[in-house]
């Protein structure tokens, strides 16, 4: 690798994308909280859109970086009302944990 | 110069990612998160995305992350207590997120014409981005703006005091 050029190999970028994505579903799965679950899972989408842009670099276009528009735009809504279902939540249990919101559990 | 800044912010980026998983206090959580973001944002400057980069800032780490601090602090959320999670978690979801893990990197790191990125190469302004935004994805553009509305709607519906027992009244 011609790293001390000072170029970055696109694969580094990846790599951390993928270590992003990879950290982001252990929070999914540890994180005992609500509201923290669903910030790991902003960290998913944070890491799928550093490989968006990075191949977007990679091949020079302008589309991938388009896709990552439209990712931040519908991440916003869904935040809007992920947050609003977890306030509904907490009016109608009084509790955030994950433990003992299951009421949809067989 | 830009391999420094890129091992500076990726490190930044990873550490505010695990601290973010050891915090056991929601607000501790979500300014690692604002972390993560900005430094997010300083690697899409690096990769040429100009516009990406404010954007994080305004939108991520500004927007998302204030109606998230102000959630944590509305539901005034406490510490969580840790438990061990459910049984799935630990027999199939831990092995399956190394096992993911190892095969991404595996494929990334075997796959061969990945090239290298330099700042000066292939900066995407954003008179080209918007030029084909709104050329050849207005449609999907617009579609994206009723969802947003749609979602405002539902937010407000959804939060509003008494919806608990019937939101329509």
């Amino acid at each position: 690798m011609n790293a001390l050029h000072g170029a970055v190999p696109i694969a580094w970028y990846l790599i951390l994308s993928a270590l992003l994505f990879s950290l982001g579903v252990v929070g999914f799965l540890i994180k005992r909280n609500l509201i923290t679950v669903f910030m790991s899972i902003e960290l998913m989408l944070n890491g799928v859109n550093l490989s968006f842009v990075a191949f977007a670099h990679q091949w020079h276009q302008a589309k991938g970086q388009i896709f990552v528009f439209f990712v931040m735009m519908v991440a916003a809504a869904e935040a809007a009302v992920g947050l609003a279902i977890i306030i509904a939540v907490f009016r109608a249990r009084a509790t955030l944990a994950v433990d003992r919101i299951d009421l949809m559990k067989l | 110069m830009e391999l420094i800044l890129f091992l500076i912010f990726a490190a930044i980026c990873v550490a505010g990612a695990v601290n973010l998983l050891l915090q056991t206090h929601p607000i501790n959580s979500a300014l690692s998160l604002i972390v993560v973001m900005t430094s997010l944002a300083v690697l899409y400057l690096l990769l040429g995305a100009e516009f990406l980069a404010a954007a994080q800032i305004i939108v991520y780490a500004g927007a998302i992350m204030v109606l998230f601090t102000f959630v944590v602090m509305l539901l005034n959320a406490g510490r969580e207590e840790r438990t061990l999670g459910s049984k799935a978690a630990r027999i199939v979801g831990f092995p399956a997120v190394a096992a993911l893990m190892a095969v991404l990197a595996t494929v990334i790191i075997r796959t061969q014409g990945l090239g290298v990125s330099s700042m000066g190469s292939g900066v995407t302004s954003t008179t080209e981005l918007s030029t084909e935004l709104f050329t050849k994805l207005l449609l999907p553009f617009e579609v994206t703006s009723v969802l947003v509305l749609i979602a405002v709607l539902g937010a407000v519906a959804l939060a509003r005091h008494g919806s608990g027992e019937g939101a329509g009244k």
